[in-house]
């Protein structure tokens, strides 16, 4: 499609039974795509955050956003991708570690400055946060080692506060 | 503190409200709300099938302008409503459904007569509720009636468990509504205004487009007051018939797939094209992409969404419809428009050359009835003051064409879903919403077979709809697309066997009458108009006969096939 690129849409919802199935609903049923999707509380009591990601062209992207904002239990909708943002995503992966691999995954998960959050005689499992180019880079590099499993979040997001 | 049931609460409710009327029919799990309503002046209409509760809450709310409400039970009576929830849906009928279920401790069980209806009907209400607490119900209740009667209206469902409906809770009357995420935008921007103003003082070709959002803002006063002092031709959707007087000299007809030929050349000509309240249907745009190719478009409408989803729009305004035209009307009482209504001459010559060119005709001969002639008969019988309901398919544009419509709600359609026998339970519903009034419902022999139990519901509620059946012994539009577009093979479409409707309409308790000869038409109008009762009239019809102009499916507007 034309002009497609990749959209972070994050909302305040109502913290309601059956709230993410509609959000999730009108993307099925008008045939958006979701990419990845999160979705916690937030402090304030009653009220969620859900974040997706989405690929649309601009006229698509619009029609999203004002879709969901006529949802009756969505609050606030925002398109991050056009504001100034912080966009994380947290990954574990679990990678083999053959004996001659050890030291060189150590050193990956130093230079990336993630985590070893479990290790087993054949494996480790790291922990990385970054942006969406962080995390495909050390993929790349674990990947010739067997990544055996991985979990990932998608991306959290929100909009930077004025300076 | 006043304790009540959850269903007394629900009964206070309904009738601060303002509900007169339920359509509904009741079960196991709505036993207590039924023993309750009883209790009421509410009046309930007794349906022979859900599908027709809520095609008739739908019709009266078109109708009235008022909310309709429906009250089924559980399970199977929950999911027989979901066709009439989806029309009420694409046209935005403000309605609201009360659903019947399981204890909340059997949520999830299997249990008997249990469904998921609020799942289901999500994609096609506005809103929906499941109401697990009693000490929610009057707030739901209330939260349900005005989201589906502020902003762009539709159907909203409120699922009551047997156990939320017996539980005995403390009640107040809860505070007037408000939402913080639903705030419907009705003033529309003033700056867009200006130049809307600005436009239509320019355009050599304005031409003024409205549909549904007209008639559900009540909004037809002010659009006839815009349109004729800025001397712009009307096009309407079918959604929109009645918007504008049908016999007004502006008046082009209907445009799109069954249009008339001036509203389509129009459309293609324009140079500006306002729209107002409208969706861009593709059975009004045809190829999308060449539609008013020549015009700016400025596209009024209070939901947000319709505007940009279709087609490309020069000046889009969030509103109301009769908020806007009422400003746009103020601000044109600064205007001096002697001077530019001189410059349109050329274009409502053009428009009368068009329309002198192709007019809507057929030619009624001696032996057999033409549909046409009809509804013809039945405009000037009525005289153009009958509320007209319809199926859908042949009979409905027939309706759509020869019935000159002048009053919003005047004209009962299920445009947006197409829904075949919503025509007969939709009359019942806007007969009790106007007594005084002749209802008829326009149908096919098809069609009317859909809900033909509903004449069981006119007669026992002495109703007095008149069924007007153009008998072609087809599903006619399907069959007229098979001899267009698919070489004549009418691949079951052909009914050849149809139950005496004579009979049927006397074994319901209803009068009955046919007519199968062209001379015979205008009497038996006469006659089943005159009767006090119910009745079916059925005129036995060309068998080919079919509908034009016809623009194919995704073609341009222009290309249309005129026999």
């Amino acid at each position: 499609m034309q002009g497609e690129a990749k959209h972070i849409i994050t909302m305040l919802v109502d913290n309601e039974p059956g709230v993410l199935s509609r959000v999730v609903g009108l993307f099925s049923g008008r045939g958006f795509n979701i990419e990845s999707l999160c979705v916690a509380e937030t402090v304030t009591p009653g009220v969620s955050r859900i974040t997706l990601s989405t690929k649309a062209n601009p006229p698509l992207v619009e029609q999203i956003e004002k879709q969901l904002n006529k949802l009756i239990n969505v609050i606030k909708v925002r398109d991050l991708t056009r504001e100034e943002s912080v966009i994380r995503e947290m990954a574990l992966i679990c990678v083999k570690a053959a004996p001659e691999h050890r030291a060189e995954i150590l050193r990956i998960v130093d230079i990336f400055r993630c985590q070893v959050v479990d290790v087993g005689l054949e494996h480790y499992i790291i922990e990385v946060t970054g942006d969406e180019g962080k995390l495909k880079a050390l993929l790349n590099l674990l990947k010739p080692m067997g990544v055996k499993k991985i979990a990932r979040t998608g991306p959290v997001a929100l909009m930077r506060e004025p300076k | 503190m006043q304790t009540m049931t959850g269903a007394q609460i629900l009964m206070a409710v309904l009738q601060e409200e303002g509900v007169d009327t339920i359509f509904g029919f009741p079960g196991g799990a709505v036993i207590d709300l039924y023993d309750e309503l009883v209790k009421t002046p509410i009046r309930h209409v007794l349906v022979r099938h859900e599908q027709g509760a809520v095609h008739a809450a739908d019709g009266y709310a078109r109708a009235s302008g008022r909310p309709g409400v429906c009250l089924v039970t559980s399970g199977p009576g929950a999911t027989n409503t979901v066709t009439g929830i989806a029309t009420a849906f694409m046209d935005s009928i403000p309605v609201v459904v009360i659903t019947g279920q399981v204890p909340t401790h059997l949520i999830g069980n299997d249990a008997f007569q249990e469904v998921d209806i609020v799942g289901i009907t999500r994609p096609c209400t506005k809103h929906n509720y499941l109401v697990k607490s009693a000490d929610d119900l009057a707030r739901v209740v209330r939260e349900a009636f005005h989201i589906a009667r502020s902003g762009r209206p539709g159907p909203v469902l409120v699922d009551i468990p047997k156990d939320v409906a017996q539980a005995q809770v403390a009640y107040t009357r809860p505070a007037e509504v408000n939402l913080r995420s639903y705030q419907p935008t009705y003033k529309p921007n003033k700056r867009q205004l200006r130049k809307i103003v600005g436009l239509v003082r320019e355009a050599q070709r304005p031409l003024i487009f409205a549909g549904g959002g007209v008639v559900l803002s009540k909004a037809a006063g002010e659009l006839t007051a815009f349109a004729r002092r800025t001397r712009m031709p009307v096009t309407t959707s079918l959604m929109g018939l009645g918007a504008f007087p049908g016999t007004d000299p502006l008046w082009l007809g209907m445009l799109g797939m069954h249009g008339t030929f001036r509203a389509n050349m129009s459309i293609d000509a324009c140079d500006l094209l306002v729209a107002i309240g409208v969706r861009f249907d593709d059975r009004v745009t045809g190829k999308v992409e060449s539609f008013a190719q020549r015009a700016q478009i400025v596209h009024i409408d209070i939901d947000p969404t319709s505007i940009r989803k279709n087609v490309p729009v020069a000046i889009p305004v969030v509103g109301d419809c009769r908020a806007t035209l009422e400003q746009l009307n103020r601000m044109l009482d600064d205007e001096d428009l002697g001077a530019i209504n001189g410059t349109r001459d050329a274009w409502h010559d053009q428009i009368a050359e068009w329309k002198s060119r192709v007019a809507l005709a057929y030619s009624q001969g001696q032996d057999i009835i033409k549909p046409q002639y009809v509804v013809d008969k039945l405009y000037e019988l009525t005289e153009g003051r009958a509320i007209v309901t319809t199926e859908v398919g042949q009979n409905q544009m027939w309706a759509a064409q020869y019935y000159h419509f002048s009053h919003p709600g005047q004209f009962i359609s299920s445009g947006g879903l197409g829904t075949m026998g919503f025509g007969l339970p939709a009359a019942i519903g806007a007969q009790v919403a106007c007594p005084d009034r002749i209802v008829v419902d326009v149908a096919g022999d098809g069609s009317i077979q859909m809900n033909i139990q509903e004449l069981a519901t006119a007669v026992q509620c002495c109703l007095p709809v008149k069924v007007v059946i153009l008998n072609n012994g087809y599903l006619g539009m399907v069959r007229q697309w098979q001899e267009l577009f698919y070489d004549k093979r009418y691949a079951c479409t052909a009914m050849d066997h149809q139950p005496d409707f004579v009979k049927l309409a006397e074994a319901y308790g209803a009068v009955g009458l046919r007519a199968t000869r062209p001379e015979e038409v205008v009497p038996v109008l006469r006659e089943g108009l005159a009767a006090p009762g119910p009745v079916i009239m059925d005129f036995v019809v060309a068998r080919e006969e079919s509908v034009y102009p016809m623009v194919p499916a995704g073609a341009n507007l222009t290309e249309m096939l005129l026999v």
